[in-house]
């Protein structure tokens, strides 16, 4: 017998490994979370760079720093890391920390595999990082990597980005399984799935939805690989193949990868207004329908991303209708986030204030998504600058707004340390207001007719871009701040009790501050 | 739900070997793809290395079983995390059905002028200007729309050749034979289940047999196609289709052999597997008939409609 299983006993009545070996071999949920939300974090800080970059070249009309080559790397890049390197590991650096907390789980279902599913991620960012330096640059063709930009015009490092595309989907689907494994068979006795916290519940609809798309952005970039290099015709028309079939294959993941950057933030938010607010969370049951309903309804909304390329009739005023549904159970969420606030005895700690932002902004995100669903008010807009300040209000308000709460919300959990109050505060209006100062005006430029993804643009839209790129550096800088706010509370800080949150629920907080390096060795029993 | 102590492993160096393997593997598939020099090296590296982490892993894996640490609830961690490894499979497969019915009900429609939105191109077609004149809308596409030396013509599809060359067709032998061993592996798992490991042993084997012939003529077929018929990946949507689809079900049809494989040399040589207690061999025949409802989809819609 290997002395793997030998050893494991010991394993329970000590702390971590030592050293590098402690990060590399890891199986414990709580070090790879950490993992993950370092990463995160690393990557959230270039693809912030990249966004600088081109926000510095927008600074004015005309050619002003970089080529335009080099912008359209950016421009792609940036996409790319932000989703697939800031956001989404950040949610499951999240869910390995919290999940097994929340359930009064030992660990994760499939330790091991958890460990690969994070380590798999630098490498993959390695890879595509590296296309940078490859001859012909990085991919240039925008994060939706539309063929024929991608497949017939596309530079030789597209190769590499493919396979990278394909092992951090492969990190993905593992990450996930082993969410929904443990969710579904590892729940403390007496925890039904109507009594999971929201985060919870929040993560199986995401994780389901994750098993769902990722194999088909795989095949996706399968059939790209393809046509480059071995002769198909997928997308070629003069094969018998249709450009558009990729754009198809690619919404059919890409919407439902929409909702896996927002669903975790539902949850996160809907513990933090519970708790400031004092109040138990209204309409809980109707929380989780909602969740459900957004993630059936996401599977057939892809297409409204699509209303210019020339599909029948039918089909625009079908994707107009269902994607103007999912406002339904959108909306069921954000009364029943203001129902809870209201008559609470409500306090703004910092987590409190992202919340609420998060709310308001998120809610503004919406009401735009909404405009663009319309069919023919979207051949106005698409591709113009108001189709990126609408994402960018669902995902920097939204998405990443969310996770900052977490983090300010949890981490006295995880490092047993307070954040410091003031400079959380500080770090929350500096960005509240960089965000809207951003991207608020990009709404008025779009609308006006400027077009995304150019680095030059007409005079007439020279103003609003000269106050959004300062908007983008307030931003920009203080998020740097916030890496400070955050190694601060690492390193020291008012110690945190186990309860941390006066209406705090929650098995997360019967638990020690700092969490012990084991917890719920034997689980629970929830009533 | 849980009940007792739940078996969480120590710390492992076999995730981080599989990372890295896996990072060489991709490395080295791109750098032979794109022509960098010793890219094949390296992939060949990355495959070696991955072999031997997943042999390493899986070994600890049925160590820790045959220890007696995995619980009823560890257990159930497995087959739920198989069950959800096959939908994502599912899911992949997918992606490629899903191409082939928006090509044959919507692209090569319209790209022959038919319907709302083929009218631009039959505009310009009835304008005299050379633009893919004479493209028919038929399903399998022999002649691309643009019949220029980019593409290679085929002589002839994989359809169904008529009832009157039914037997020397291959793709009715080959879905005969892998429904059969869909049957075989069942039985297998009969006998495991009545206790007979040598009913268990002869029908797993018969079923990894079957499945050897079945990649045999799967290859047979290929050739037939390259050297006979001119249908190539290089023939356009139809032959694209064609082999991605077929393809990937083959390398799946070569997975699942390795598993079941794997499965009778623990069962022949170790004595693994009991009555009431065999999951490592139950989730490879799910992955089995998995493999075999893919062939049934391919078989009616990629051969027969």
């Amino acid at each position: 017998m290997s002395a793997v299983i030998e050893n494991h006993h010991d394993d329970h009545h000590h702390g971590p490994a030592k050293g590098l070996k402690r990060w590399f071999y890891t199986t414990n949920h709580k070090d790879i979370g950490t993992l993950y939300l370092w990463f995160s974090f690393a990557m959230f800080l270039i693809g912030g760079a990249m966004a600088m970059i081109i926000r510095a070249e927008l600074f004015q009309p005309g050619m002003q720093i970089v080529e335009p080559e080099f912008y359209n790397q950016m421009i792609t890049l940036h996409g790319l890391i932000m989703i697939f390197g800031g956001v989404m590991p950040a949610f499951v650096g999240l869910a390995n920390w919290l999940v097994p907390m929340m359930i009064g789980a030992p660990d994760m279902a499939l330790p091991r595999m958890n460990n690969l599913s994070f380590w798999i991620l630098p490498f993959a960012f390695f890879i595509l990082l590296s296309s940078l330096f490859m001859e012909g640059g990085a991919p240039n063709f925008g994060w939706t990597f539309y063929a024929p930009l991608s497949t017939t015009y596309a530079p030789p490092s597209t190769t590499f980005f493919i396979f990278s595309v394909h092992i951090m989907g492969a990190s993905s689907i593992m990450g996930s399984i082993n969410v929904i494994v443990t969710i579904m068979n590892m729940r403390a006795p007496g925890m039904g799935l109507m009594k999971m916290p929201l985060f919870v519940w929040s993560w199986l609809i995401t994780a389901y939805l994750l098993i769902a798309v990722m194999p088909v952005l795989a095949g996706a970039v399968t059939m790209m690989l393809m046509d480059i290099h071995f002769g198909t015709s997928f997308f070629n028309a003069a094969g018998g193949g249709d450009p558009v079939l990729f754009q198809h294959i690619f919404w059919f993941f890409g919407h439902p990868e929409v909702y896996i950057m927002i669903l975790p933030a539902f949850g996160i938010v809907s513990h933090i207004i519970e708790t400031f607010s004092r109040k138990q969370l209204f309409g809980y049951s109707s929380m989780v329908w909602a969740m459900l309903s957004i993630a059936i309804l996401s599977f057939v909304v892809w297409a409204h991303h699509m209303f210019t390329v020339g599909m029948p009739l039918a089909a625009e005023l079908f994707f107009m209708w269902s994607t103007m549904l999912i406002a339904v159970p959108t909306g069921v969420k954000v009364f029943n986030w203001i129902a809870t606030m209201f008559r609470g005895s409500i306090t703004f700690e910092t987590p409190m204030l992202f919340a609420c932002a998060f709310v308001v902004l998120f809610t503004l995100g919406g009401f735009s998504g909404l405009m663009l669903a319309i069919t023919p008010a979207d051949f106005q807009y698409h591709d113009t600058y108001f189709v990126v300040a609408h994402f960018h209000y669902v995902l920097v308000p939204g998405a990443i707004f969310s996770i900052m709460a977490a983090v300010y919300y949890w981490i006295p959990k995880w490092t047993g340390n307070m954040y410091d109050e003031r400079l959380g505060k500080l770090h929350f209006w500096l960005s509240f207001v960089g965000v809207n100062v951003t991207f608020f005006p990009q709404h008025f430029i779009g609308l006006a007719g400027m077009p995304r993804r150019v680095p030059d643009y007409a005079l007439q839209f020279a103003d609003w871009n000269m106050v959004s790129t300062a908007g983008a550096f307030l931003f920009g800088f203080s998020q740097v701040f916030f890496l400070f706010i955050v190694i601060k509370t690492v390193v020291g800080g008012k110690k945190a009790t186990a309860q941390v949150w006066e209406g705090a629920r929650g098995l997360e907080w019967t638990v020690d501050s700092p969490a012990p390096y084991h917890t719920f060795t034997t689980p629970p029993k929830v009533s | 739900m849980s009940g007792g102590n739940y078996y969480v492993p120590d710390s492992s160096r076999y995730p981080i070997f599989a990372a890295v393997s896996l990072f060489l593997l991709v490395m080295g598939a791109g750098g032979t793809i794109n022509g960098v020099a010793n890219g094949s090296t390296v992939l060949y590296i990355g495959f070696a290395t991955m072999a031997v982490t997943m042999f390493f892993w899986f070994r600890t894996v049925v160590q820790e079983h045959l220890a007696g640490l995995d619980s009823a609830q560890l257990k159930k961690s497995y087959v739920f995390g198989m069950a959800w490894f096959i939908f994502s499979e599912v899911m992949f497969f997918g992606a490629f059905f899903g191409a082939l019915f928006y090509v044959r009900n919507f692209a090569v429609p319209w790209l022959a002028g038919e319907g709302e939105k083929g009218a631009p191109i039959a505009f310009v077609q009835e304008m005299g200007v050379d633009f893919w004149t004479g493209f028919q809308n038929t399903w399998p596409v022999i002649a691309t729309p643009d019949a220029g030396d980019a593409y290679e013509m085929a002589d002839k599809s994989m359809a169904f050749p008529g009832w009157s060359h039914v037997a020397e067709w291959l793709p009715l032998w080959n879905t005969i034979i892998l429904l059969s061993s869909s049957v075989t592996v069942h039985f297998a798992h009969l006998g495991l289940k009545n206790g007979s490991r040598k009913a268990f042993n002869r029908w797993l084997g018969a079923t990894v047999g079957l499945a050897v012939i079945f990649l045999g003529l799967q290859a047979a077929e290929y050739y037939e196609a390259y050297a006979h018929y001119g249908l190539t990946l290089n023939s356009g949507i139809y032959g694209s289709t064609f082999f991605m689809l077929t393809g990937f079900h083959g390398f799946h049809v070569f997975l699942g052999c390795c598993m079941l494989s794997v499965m009778l040399v623990r069962s022949v040589f170790f004595n693994h597997f009991e009555t009431h207690d065999h999951f490592g061999f139950e989730a490879a025949s799910w992955y089995w008939h998995f493999v075999d409802v893919v062939w049934v989809m391919l078989f009616f819609f990629v051969y027969i409609i």
